[in-house]
């Protein structure tokens, strides 16, 4: 029983690591532009496909696709953004960030009909070595699990050296903080908007790309997998950097354990679960203390 | 054709139901319900088993309202302390849950096969005449709804809701109960969804999780944006131009024969997608500017 809990530990971590890029990408959005923008699920498809293109038509190695995977999905962020929901977004009102949720979320099904128009419905999948799990101190770990779990570490730790680095970072932060403050300071948000739109979407392809790699490829994947993304972000508080990574770690290890009780199928149901319990309960976020910044 | 043109137009007397509930929720009370397909397919199911289990119709129909109207409020409940963008979040999530549930719950919801046999009110004394009856029934509910909005939306409560939508600080100052009033509005607009779902399932006597598609949401949100989001009429109208489109384009498409089935629907989908981008940029008062609605004799 301890090496079955054991086990869903560490797969939870490592499918947490992954979630924890688009929730990142949520959370930044967010944070810096003030409203919720549901494209990211489509984006994460994006990123996905355009690994899955070079990898299986062009051959590149798997390494080689996350990079392709965060530039297109970053730059098919910034283009649908300025196209669809800046316009909006320039509108001033009590009700604005609402109407930009209701045209994001319309964006994405824009986005994942597109590229159903495109590849058709059928499952695509990654040309990758088939390998064997491994066992260390009881429990099983997959390679590519691993290397996934790498990159995911990797992307969170040059964000994070970015947020606290460098100017630009700082000036994103301190728009998150409060816009008005940083706009005194000379900062000017709306031309943080593009940068932190790549960043944020960049994230989601790159985080579709790896959640698919020993999976499959659709138009829909993206959407079926947005609830546990949102889950994570919600858990951190929305507006936290760490506390989405921590709320994605947390989604994870959660969804993994309450499949040794539930059926496989709800496990977006548990990420809502997580959601509503987290709302009743902490609705700021578990995290709110770590360098939060309340709206 | 006249078989096509009663089935279509049954099919969007109910798409207006959905509006008019988009449009209490979401154009008078700021409130958005992303997961509005989640409480169709709720009344759906609901009126569908309630009268397998040996209701009569109208009790289905009702029950249908009720629970999906209960469902909302709770939903809007839980979210009441935080902004808007929770409440979005929520209801998505509401959604997804429900389809989830749709599909497996075999035992009760006969999952992806759906229930089949749903009976119709009347079919028999009717015969032949009886899709234009359920047509006329409808339109009629809907009419009944759209009546009963403009009035409520015109009273007192209409004029406090539309000043939560527009300050909920303001509106609490002026001693309006802001929670009571949200939960209210929320429960209408999920209540008429639900009402429009046991329609659905009394109208084509099969439902399944495949009826109810995460895209309709998007489809009644565009019904109620072009008509203009506040407007009763404009749901309406709305509704029908929607219905327009989406079938149109299914003419317009199989037309091209470059493309395949799925590439149509996708096209179909499209259309719609950046239908309502392009409405909510360009004319975000939709067809009919809300109307300034003041206190007065008007």
């Amino acid at each position: 029983m301890l090496t079955v809990i054991g086990q869903s530990l560490v797969n939870g971590l490592i499918q947490g690591a992954v979630i924890a890029l688009p929730a990142l990408g949520l959370t930044l959005i967010f944070s810096v532009l003030g409203f919720i923008n549901f494209s990211v699920a489509a984006q994460m498809t994006v990123g996905a496909y355009a690994g899955w293109m070079v990898n299986s038509h062009l051959h590149w190695p798997f390494a080689a696709t996350l990079p392709v995977a965060f530039l297109v999905a970053g730059a098919v962020g910034v283009l649908t953004d300025r196209l669809a929901l800046a316009p909006v977004r320039a509108r001033s009102g009590g009700q604005t960030s609402l109407m930009v949720a209701v045209v994001s979320i319309a964006l994405n099904l824009a986005i994942e009909s597109a590229l159903r128009f495109s590849f058709g419905n059928d499952l695509e999948s990654y040309d990758v070595p088939v390998t064997r799990d491994f066992r260390f101190a009881g429990l099983l770990f997959g390679p590519q699990e691993l290397l996934n779990f790498g990159v995911a570490l990797v992307a969170a730790a040059v964000l994070a050296t970015f947020f606290t680095r460098t100017r630009l970072g700082k000036a994103m932060r301190a728009v998150a903080d409060n816009a008005d403050l940083a706009r005194l300071k000379g900062i000017v948000p709306n031309r943080l908007a593009n940068l932190a739109t790549f960043i944020a979407m960049g994230l989601a392809g790159l985080g579709g790309a790896l959640l698919v790699v020993t999976t499959s490829v659709d138009p829909s994947v993206g959407s079926r997998l947005v609830l546990v993304v949102f889950a994570a972000s919600v858990v951190g508080g929305l507006t936290s950097l760490p506390g989405a990574v921590l709320g994605a770690l947390l989604v994870g290890v959660a969804s993994e354990l309450s499949l040794l009780v539930i059926s496989p199928v709800y496990e977006s149901a548990t990420a809502f679960l997580a959601i509503l319990l987290v709302l009743l309960l902490r609705p700021n976020g578990l995290f709110a203390g770590v360098s939060a910044v309340r709206r | 054709m006249i078989t096509y043109l009663t089935f279509v137009s049954t099919l969007a007397g109910i798409y207006a139901l959905l509006a008019l509930g988009l449009v209490t929720s979401w154009g008078q009370g700021g409130m958005t319900n992303l997961g509005l397909v989640g409480f169709y397919g709720l009344g759906a199911y609901a009126s569908a088993l309630l009268v397998g289990g040996g209701m009569p119709i109208p009790f289905g129909w009702l029950g249908a309202t009720a629970l999906a109207a209960a469902i909302g409020a709770g939903v809007c409940l839980i979210t009441r302390t935080l902004r808007g963008d929770y409440l979005a979040i929520v209801t998505l999530g509401f959604a997804e849950v429900v389809r989830l549930f749709e599909l497996n719950e075999t035992w009760l919801t006969g999952g992806s096969n759906g229930i089949s046999g749903i009976p119709a009110p009347l079919k028999s004394y009717f015969g032949a005449a009886y899709p234009i009856v359920y047509m006329v029934l409808t339109w009629s509910l809907v009419l009944v709804a759209a009546l009963a909005l403009s009035r409520l939306l015109k009273s007192p409560f209409g004029r406090a809701l539309r000043a939560v939508r527009e300050d909920e600080q303001v509106a609490a100052v002026a001693g309006k109960s802001v929670l009571v009033l949200k939960v209210q509005a929320f429960a209408i607009g999920a209540g008429l969804s639900g009402l429009a779902g046991a329609l659905y399932a009394h109208f084509t006597s099969f439902i399944a999780p495949d009826s109810f598609v995460v895209q309709m949401t998007i489809y009644i949100f565009l019904a109620a944006a072009a008509g203009g989001v506040t407007r009763v009429p404009g749901a309406i109208l709305g509704a029908i131009a929607v219905m327009v489109l989406l079938e149109g384009s299914r003419f317009v498409a199989a037309a091209i024969p470059a493309f395949d089935a799925v590439q149509v629907a996708s096209l179909r989908e499209l259309s719609i997608a950046v239908g309502l981008i392009v409405v909510i940029q360009v004319r975000p008062e939709g067809l009919f500017r809300s109307r300034n609605q003041l206190s007065g004799t008007r």
